[in-house]
């Protein structure tokens, strides 16, 4: 019987040895090392980053400036700011989503058969969709005027799905989120490059690829849907039960359970929020590509994940913001689109892009530890 | 005249200004076992860890074998000889018998960085042999049982040729027969002139193990000597035997007649048996038990974080979804968890996200879920201002900023905004100062009067017995009495919490008589 009822009591003294190590005395500073700290540790660190970034290169590059480079930025940002919000719900809670990337190339599949008005006989008939879904009419709904609200809603449902399938292995299997999204990357983005035989679905509707058209010079489409979306999020992040309940189950699971935040709920939500965002973005993507695209977003995870840490997002969970993403997302791109006006190849681009991830991450580290010497 | 190993020479130790240990002072003799006991949180392990090098003492010194002796880490108690054997184990139960006992100095092939696999081998086979041990060197520690695990733990101590041992309860997980058989290697160990210090809430263990007694008392030595002076029911009350003095609040409240919590024949195997127990309205029932006694298992059943096999719990007659703590809050249940810093708070998170969090949904419109949180901060205002809690800014500040005392009235606030019908409370003023506590029981008075029901566990009898109307003590996993107030008395709760029978047996009355 005893030996049974053993309980673990936590070590008395180890906490008291931790603070005791902490520097205690606080150093004078010199009045330039105050605010370089200040510009540190500010919310807005990222955003003056780029501000700066931008004004070192326009005298290096004046095309920087050029509408049609201007439009290109914007074109490339909207997508990748919806996709990287969803990305940012599931690391406030310490998790992460490689999978958006596989919903993104379903959801572009799944929409363009849906919403097709022709294919190919010559590259379809050896998909398992052809003469079903697939046929030398179309699509299910091709030429049909509910063609374009019910291919969005199917691009919007293969997002909720495979999100709900991630968050429910991961809260109610306790899962390692690594793994799930891991093994639904592979297996979605296989299967949409099976289903098409890896052909490009063309002949989506007019009205479709509107979305992403610019109407005067730099509003779009899928900008607004963007800018509303990140409203959205912000709200639901800041102000609602869910936004209060994602912070606390991210920072603290057990407590926020004895607490009755129901965990689980708010896990299967957050990686339904990923999935959803994941296909919002595939909606933007396919329709400036005007085609649906098995192979769509394969490159995109690094650019993801990384504009949610250069925007200080932390992998750790319990923190981020809205704001955070959409300043690592201009970042990025500022980044990314400079580089190319520079004429670097890809490797160089991505060896960039992967070194300045490592210096956000750094930076990350060394403001945590300012932070914690402040207290 | 036995040679002094090692001394403590008024060592104190004080944890954030509060005393852990109070000028202390004794000494361990060469091949003698020197027992350790003393309530919970008497400074029994900040002790050890003092001579572990895990903490370093505030003022006071400590003489090895003649010389003035202070460890910075473990490592360096660990080289001069002194070996601690913990509560927990710290085997590496992925790696085997050998790998654990040479982890910190692998023998080498010559000087290469390859491990000599057969002498690793050999000397742990030595090693095992001397402690009657037949198991393989080769076999992983996670197929080992905890008796024999424990045994491991002893060889890779000795394996380092430590003369001091520390051995800080190390019965807990052994069944009847290991237990034995550690004590007779124990004895062994003494017999071959090594000093050993024996930390156990077993007293009928100390009793027939150790040479000389210590016993501690608020951070205090209040005795010692050799075992033969010390029955078992002078130790208790020389752990116990404190004043209480104006250190609780007067209790004006009664309980009311209509039953709030009542729990029935509630069992899990190996954690509670049959465990029945009823809290009224107004009423503080108090659980006093030794550590692993079932009481905060009973604790985690009742609110819904842990499961249970049998029985049924009852809210105001409605029964409790098991293992449901949303529907446990729902129904009116709060609990104040021992462990605040894990599962009571978000340590990183203002102290308004803190009190907010479990009510929550009160204050989020039904529609848009969207958070009232101009209400929620006004309310969560007046809670704070009516717990007192010392703070700068409600909205900004971390909770990880404030006392102790300060983070125990946040986790009281955050239920309190929720206006519980019943309190369970473990071990709510641990680790927090006097002035704190105080006002914790302040606390709870209030609530009683105003008809809570409290389910109040504690490992200070003091407390309990001041701020109760019942003491239920429990002992292995089962309620072992039910004190009514009147019957209070510490010395019988804590003969029950040891299991030791109510009544004297006659050669205890023959030395109680004496010494009166």
């Amino acid at each position: 019987m005893k030996q049974t009822l053993v309980r673990k009591e936590p070590e008395k003294g180890s906490s008291a040895v931790q603070e005791a190590g902490m520097p205690q005395g606080r150093l004078l500073l010199s009045p330039q090392v105050n605010v370089a700290k200040r510009i540190l540790m500010s919310e807005y660190f990222v955003l003056y980053l780029t501000i700066l970034y931008i004004l070192i290169l326009t005298p290096i590059i004046p095309r920087l400036w050029h509408p049609m480079n201007i439009r290109n930025i914007l074109s490339n940002m909207w997508p990748l700011l919806v996709v990287a919000i969803g990305q940012t719900f599931v690391l406030i809670l310490a998790g992460i989503d490689l999978s958006q990337t596989s919903v993104m190339a379903m959801s572009s599949v799944v929409g363009a058969v849906v919403m097709t008005s022709s294919a190919d006989p010559i590259l379809f008939t050896k998909s398992p969709l052809w003469g079903v879904f697939l046929t030398e009419q179309g699509g299910l709904l091709g030429g049909s005027p509910w063609a374009l609200p019910v291919g969005i809603l199917a691009m919007l449902a293969v997002g909720l799905i495979i999100g709900f399938l991630n968050g429910f292995s991961v809260a109610y299997f306790r899962m390692p989120p690594f793994i799930v999204t891991l093994v639904s990357m592979m297996l979605f983005s296989a299967m949409a490059i099976f289903l098409t035989k890896s052909e490009n679905i063309r002949y989506l509707p007019e009205a479709y690829l509107r979305i992403s058209k610019s109407w005067f010079s730099v509003i779009s489409g899928a900008m607004i849907i963007a800018i509303i979306l990140a409203i959205v999020a912000h709200i639901l992040l800041t102000r609602t039960l869910f936004g209060k309940r994602l912070y606390a189950v991210g920072i603290n699971t057990t407590a926020s359970q004895i607490s009755g935040v129901p965990a689980r709920r708010t896990i299967i939500t957050a990686y339904m929020v990923s999935g959803l965002c994941a296909s919002i973005a595939a909606v933007l993507y396919s329709s400036r590509l005007e085609m649906g695209r098995p192979t769509l977003g394969s490159t995109l995870f690094i650019d993801i994940v990384g504009a949610n840490i250069i925007g200080g997002i932390s992998l750790a969970g319990g923190k981020g913001k809205i704001t955070w993403t959409i300043f690592g997302v201009f970042f990025f791109i500022i980044l990314a689109n400079s580089l190319n006006m520079l004429n670097l190849s890809f490797y160089i681009i991505d060896m960039v892009k992967g070194s300045v991830i490592l210096i956000a991450a750094l930076l990350d580290v060394a403001r945590n530890r300012i932070r914690k010497a402040q207290m | 005249m036995a040679e002094v190993v090692f001394a403590y020479k008024n060592i104190t130790k004080r944890f954030f200004g509060v005393h852990a240990l109070k000028d202390v002072s004794f000494e361990l003799e060469r091949g003698r076992i020197l027992g350790l006991v003393g309530e919970n949180g008497a400074g029994k392990s900040t002790l050890m860890n003092i001579l572990g090098g895990v903490l370093q003492p505030d003022e006071g010194q400590m003489i090895l074998r003649g010389a003035p002796f202070a460890p910075k880490n473990p490592l360096e108690a660990s080289s001069a000889g002194i070996e601690f054997i913990h509560q927990e184990l710290n085997l590496f139960t992925n790696l085997s018998v050998s790998e654990n006992i040479s982890i910190s100095r692998f023998p080498c092939l010559g000087s290469s960085p390859l491990i000599n696999k057969k002498k690793m081998r050999e000397s742990c086979k030595k090693l095992l042999k001397s402690l009657n041990l037949d198991i393989s060197p080769n076999i992983l520690v996670e197929n080992l049982s905890p008796g024999e695990r424990q045994l491991v733990e002893i060889a890779k101590a000795l394996s380092t040729n430590a003369d001091i041992l520390l051995f800080d309860e190390p019965t807990t997980s052994l069944t009847a027969k290991e237990t034995e058989h550690l004590f007779s290697i124990m004895r062994s160990l003494r017999d071959e002139g090594k000093s050993i210090i024996y930390i156990s809430h077993i007293l009928g263990d100390v009793k027939s193990l150790v040479d000389d007694i210590v016993v501690l008392r608020d951070g205090q030595v209040i005795c010692g000597g050799p075992i033969e002076d010390f029955p078992i029911h002078r130790m208790i009350n020389l752990m116990v035997g404190r004043e209480i003095s104006n250190v609780f609040p007067e209790r004006h409240s009664h309980a009311k007649d209509r039953v709030i919590l009542e729990a029935k024949h509630v069992s899990e195997t190996g954690i509670v048996r049959d465990v029945n127990i009823t809290v009224r309205e107004g009423e503080i029932v108090g659980m006093f038990g030794l550590m692993g006694s079932g009481r905060t298992e009973f604790a985690r059943m009742l609110f819904g974080v842990d499961p249970y096999k049998e029985g049924s719990i009852t809210v105001c007659t409605e029964p409790l979804p098991k293992r449901n703590p949303q529907q446990s809050i729902k129904r009116g249940l709060a609990f104040i968890t021992e462990n605040r810093r894990e599962e009571g708070l978000l340590m990183d998170y203002p102290i308004l996200e803190n009190i907010g969090l479990v009510s929550l949904p009160d204050f989020s419109s039904r529609m848009t879920r969207m958070v009232d949180s101009k209400r929620l901060f006004k309310q969560a205002n007046e809670i704070a201002t009516s717990l007192r809690l010392k703070c700068n800014d409600l909205k900004n500040q971390k909770v990880k900023s404030l006392s102790g005392g300060n983070q125990q009235k946040v986790v009281i606030g955050k239920w309190l905004l929720k206006h519980p019908s019943m309190l369970i409370m473990d071990e709510p003023t641990r680790g927090i100062d006097v002035g704190a506590k105080y006002e914790v029981y302040l606390i709870m008075e209030q609530l009683a009067k105003e008809g809570t029901g409290i389910l109040f566990i504690s490992s200070e009898v003091e407390e309990l017995m001041a701020m109760c109307d019942r003491i239920v003590v429990w002992s292995q996993g089962e309620v072992m009495h039910e004190f009514e107030k009147s019957d209070f008395s510490q010395e019988r709760i804590m003969r029950i919490a040891f299991r030791q029978s109510l009544e004297y047996s006659e050669e205890e009355k023959a030395v109680v008589n004496g010494q009166d």
